[in-house]
Order: structure tokens, then sequence, then C-alpha cells
């Protein structure tokens, strides 16, 4: 099978005073359709950092080299432009603080139809009833009313399957997840991950889904990055990662996350890694 | 939010009580006798002791100090600001009408000349930050908050005027005589804005909602617009309401570099001339502009944010 995304031996540095500091020291990685590839990493390894570079979001002081094939074509080297048109169609992201994603003076539904009306060509009319069908595929009731409301009238997980369910009716070839669990609270986590289970059997898209949670990670990968201060630790399955660490890093956050994480299977109730 | 707004406006009259006792206070410290002033002015031949205690009856100076704040203030409040120490056959209220509008035009295309010049120069100087043209700007700022208007008029003035004879040195009455006034007065405050723009939008392109419209994909020009420049424009709504009686307090050393005949030149002319009822009518005037200009922001912006808009239940 081809990877939609293979990145390849990716280089990050933060140029500041003509001194260029490295941040994410050569990683290597590749996605499947279907499949999802879990990050994990403590806060600062680098995670956001690294699929930053890939999608073109990081400022003019940063460089970035390696190689990162989309589709057949590399994604560094590409104009500003030519990734603008990428992201938000062909690459979804959810981002970590959904209270503050949102711009604060937009309706929800002037948000939503801004990014229809960038990437495609529907009519006024198309794009409502289009915003609509994501809150409700969603499960957000009364649709109507909360497409009229504020970001700071919802609350964060409402927001959290906006964006979501904004993403995935861009039908994407690439979702990815940016510690989308993060920054909200644990009821509402359960049901967040719920959604991207759900996501990730009904539709063939790839997944990369970051977190510094090994809980929140197996619930949800096939392969497995473990990045540290910047450098590919560990790289595998779920399995190998959990049962057989190689590197002393992973073995320190598998050590720490055993408990917890039994708790969080029978809740979700993915078996297998597991009981195996 | 109609609640809010009531209470806006009745937070406002304490404010307003004390901005007046203030200025009450503080005008009657000058050190000189008020009713001597008045008999001078009058160019009585000779000032006698009877002649002063009799003014001083006549302008009811001899009541005690709150007595005579409570009728002032009871009497501004009817609009009657007494009449003109100087020329007793004109009210005060009748010397600020007629100087009023020279400053108000003033201040107004000052306002106009600051938002043109410095809301594309703010807007630039955050999307090129650290290119020549923000570090020129800068440059220039940092030079423009160093000088004094009056300086800068006086300089307009030669440059302008006299070298090159283009405009009037002063007066008023044309739109050419708008235009060396109203550009001193606006120089002070473009800086300012400038700045105030630029770090805003700057402060905002870091702010997560901007991460989120790229990663959505929207066009530059889009989040530029409609999200960083609306959201600092909403921060600054406060600032730029408030810059208008700034501007009108502003005029008051222009005025007279200018000799435009408005209510700077009055109230210094009125200084000289130890005229007090028009000096307290106008600091008065100032104080209750800001106060009122403050008010009136607050409520804008209060509607304006939806994150302030209470809903009306
Ligand atoms: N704007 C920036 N300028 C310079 N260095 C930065 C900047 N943002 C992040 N870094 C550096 O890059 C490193 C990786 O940051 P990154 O945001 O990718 O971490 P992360 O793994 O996503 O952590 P978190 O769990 O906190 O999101 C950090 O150590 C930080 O020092
Ligand atoms: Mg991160």
């Amino acid at each position: 099978m081809e990877p939609v995304l293979e990145v390849k031996n990716l280089v990050v540095g933060h140029c500041r005073k003509k001194q260029i500091q490295p941040i994410i020291k050569g990683i290597d990685f590749k996605v499947f359709p279907g499949q999802c590839l879990g990050i994990l990493g403590e806060s600062g390894s680098g995670k956001s950092m690294s699929l930053k570079a890939v999608m073109g979001l990081l400022g003019a002081d940063f460089s970035v080299t390696g190689e990162a094939f989309f589709g057949g074509e590399n994604l560094i080297g590409k104009t500003k432009e030519q990734l603008r048109q990428i992201r938000g169609k062909r690459v979804a992201m959810i981002l970590q603080n959904p209270m503050t994603c949102f711009d604060p003076l937009y309706r929800i539904e002037d948000q939503l139809s801004e990014t229809y009306r960038e990437h495609t060509d529907l009519g006024r009319k198309e794009i409502y009833e289009k915003s609509l069908a994501v809150l409700i595929a969603m499960q957000i009731k009364n649709p109507e009313e909360v497409v009229k409301k504020y970001p700071h009238q919802l609350s964060g997980g409402m927001l959290q399957r906006i964006m979501i369910g904004l993403s995935m009716s861009m039908e994407p070839d690439l979702l990815i997840a940016d510690e989308p669990t993060t920054a909200i609270d644990a009821i509402t986590q359960f049901e967040i991950m719920k959604e991207f289970i759900r996501i990730k059997k009904e539709s063939n898209t790839a997944m990369i889904f970051i977190s510094h949670d090994l809980a929140v990670i197996s619930a949800i990968s096939d392969e497995v990055l473990v990045l540290n201060k910047g450098k590919m630790a560990d790289q595998g399955s779920f399995r190998q990662i959990y049962e057989q660490p190689k590197d002393p890093y992973t073995r320190l956050l598998v050590e720490k996350k055993k408990s917890v994480m039994d708790q969080y299977h029978r809740v979700l109730g993915r078996k297998g890694v597991m009981s195996q | 939010m109609k609640s809010y707004i009531v209470n806006r406006i009745l937070s406002a009259i304490p404010l307003l009580l004390m901005i007046s006792f203030l200025c009450f206070v503080f005008i009657n410290m000058i050190p000189s006798d008020p009713a001597e002033v008045a008999l001078r002015v009058r160019q009585t031949p000779v000032i006698t002791e009877e002649a002063i205690l009799q003014v001083r009856e006549e302008l009811g100076l001899n009541d005690p100090y709150l007595v005579r704040y409570l009728r002032w203030v009871g009497d501004c409040l009817k609009l009657d600001f007494g009449v003109s120490y100087t020329n007793p056959s004109r009210t005060v209220l009748g010397e600020i009408s007629r100087c009023f509008p020279a400053t108000f035009v003033l201040a107004m295309s000052s306002l106009v000349i600051v938002i043109v010049l410095s809301l594309p120069i703010g807007f630039f100087c955050a999307v090129y930050k650290d290119s020549l043209f923000d570090r020129i700007v800068r440059g220039i700022v940092f030079m423009t908050t160093a000088m004094p208007a009056y300086w800068v008029g006086l300089l307009l003035i030669w440059l302008i005027s006299i070298k090159w004879d283009l405009l009037p040195t002063s007066g008023s009455g044309t739109i050419k005589h708008l235009i060396l006034p109203s550009l001193t007065v606006a120089l002070t405050y473009i800086s300012t804005y400038i700045r105030l723009i630029r770090n805003n939008m700057l402060e905002n392109m870091k702010e997560d909602y901007v991460l989120y419209a790229n990663v959505r994909g929207l066009k530059q020009s889009t989040i530029l617009v409609r999200h960083i420049l609306k959201n600092s424009l909403h921060t600054c709504i406060v600032a730029i309401g408030m810059s208008v009686p700034q501007l009108m307090a502003g005029t008051i050393v222009v005025e007279n570099v200018f000799a435009w005949p408005g209510l700077g030149k009055l109230c210094i002319a009125s200084i000289f001339n130890r005229d007090y009822p028009v000096i307290q009518t106008y600091v008065l005037l100032i104080g209750t502009l800001f106060v009122v200009f403050n008010l009136l922001f607050d409520i804008i912006q209060s509607i304006a944010d939806p994150r302030l808009r209470r809903e009306v239940s």
C-alpha cells in the first residue's frame, strides 16, 4: 500500500540572531490510508513542531529541510499558496485548545462557511445546509441554534466536535489531531475519543494522533512514534512499544502509565492489545 | 445589557462631580484676587478698598467656599456659566460656543489624518514586521514622540509657509488654513496610534484562532483583514474614541502657534487676563468631554464585542 504521507529526515531549526537552534533533529515516519500513527512524547519534545513544519505553518524564522511526500509530491519546498490550498482540504488538522481556536468575533456559522467558501464552490444555501449536517453528524443537538452562537457561548467539548466535524466534512486524505483531548475534561475526553475511533472505523482517512498520553495513544494507534527532545526514541507497532520498549525513555513512559491505561480500555471497550 | 448601560451612566455622575470640585478648588488657588482683576479689567481708574469690597459682594466672593461651589455647580447645570470678567457684556457660554466650532473642526480633521495615516501604516508595519519599511517607520515614530507640537508647528510654518510659500502661516477660514494646524496636532498622535495598531496586530497574530485559520487554509488576506485587523480594532475602540477629547484638549498649544480662533486660544487669553469664569468653564468642559467619551465608547465596545454583549432576556 502507498503511504498517504511519508516523511524522511525532517530537520527543523529556529533561527535567532543568525544562529540556528535545532528543534527537530531528523525524524522519519509513514502513514497509510485507514491507519493511525500515534506520536507520543513529553511537552516540548517537538510533536506539534514536526507536523506544523510539514504543513507549512511555521513562520519565516524557522528552517525546514528533509522530504515529506504527500500524494506523490514533496510538501517541503512548495510555495505558501500551494500549501494553503492543501491545508484544510486534503490535510485537516484538529488543535489542542478548542476554546481559543475560533475567532471570538464571529459566529460558528461564519467560521464554517468561510472555510467552505475557500475550498469549495458551494452556494450560500448549500453551505448552510452542509454546516448543519456537520453538527448533526457530530451528534450536536439543536444545530440551527448552535451555528448562530459565538464561540464563547459553547463548551470546549462542543467546539472540539465542531472542529472534528468540519475537518471530516472536507473528506481529507489525512487527518492530524494535535492533542485533541488535552484541554477538555475527562468525561468529554472519552466522548471525543469515541468520535475518533468511529471516524477511523468508518472512513479510509489516514490519521496522525499526537499526544503525551500513552493511554490515549493506545486507544487508537496502529503504529507509534516516540519523540524525545526532537529525536526519534522508538518506533513500531503499539504492542512492540508497550511490551518491549527499546529505548529507556519509552520504558519510563510505559511504566508510568500502565495502571491508568487499563481503566481507559475498560471504558472505551477496545480489546486486543491489552488482553493478548 | 440595558442595566449595564444605566449603571455605567450613573457611575459617571460622581466622577463628574469630582472633576467639577477639583476644577473649582484649583482655579481658586490662583494667587490673585478675582475682584481686583475684575476692576482692573473694567479699567476702573483708581482701585480703592471700597471698590474691591463692592465687587467682591457683586461677584459673590464673600460667601463660604462650599456655598460658592454649590452655587456654581447649580448654575452650570442650568448652563449658566456666568459672565466673562474681562468683558462683562459677554457670557461665558457665548464665548465658549463661539470658539467651540473652530476647535471641533481642527480636532476632527486631525482625527481624520490620524486614522487615515496610522491605520494603514500600523497594519503594514505589523504584516511586514522587521522589514525595511517597518524599521524606518519605527525610527520616525521614535523621533516624533520626542518632538513637541509647538516646535513641529513652527518648523512647518518656517518650511512650508515661509520658505516655499505654499500655505498661510496663520488664521482661519479656508481649507488651506486648516492643513498645517491639523497636521501639527495629528503628528503627535499618529505615532501613538501606529504603535497601538502594530502592537495589537502582532499580539493577535500569536493567538490560536490565527493558527486555526491557517490550518483551515484561509487566504492570508482574509486572515489579516477579517480576523486579525478586526480583533485588533476591537481592542482599540476605547483608545480611538478617547482620542477625540484628547485632540480637543491637545489643540491648545497649536491654536496659539497658528492663531487659530478656537477654545485653546480663548483659554490662553483668559489665563493671561485672569478671567476666572472662562478658565473654569474650559477646564470643566474638557474634563466632561473625557468622561462622556470614555462612557460612550465603553458602551459602544460592550455592544460591539459579542463576549461583553449580554443576552437581553
Ligand atoms: N515559536 C517558537 N520559537 C522557538 N522555539 C519554539 C517555538 N515554539 C516551540 N519551540 C520549541 O520547539 C520545541 C518543540 O515544541 P512543540 O510545540 O513541538 O512541543 P510539543 O511536543 O508539541 O509539546 P506540547 O505537548 O507542549 O504541545 C520546544 O522545546 C520549544 O522550545
Ligand atoms: Mg504541541
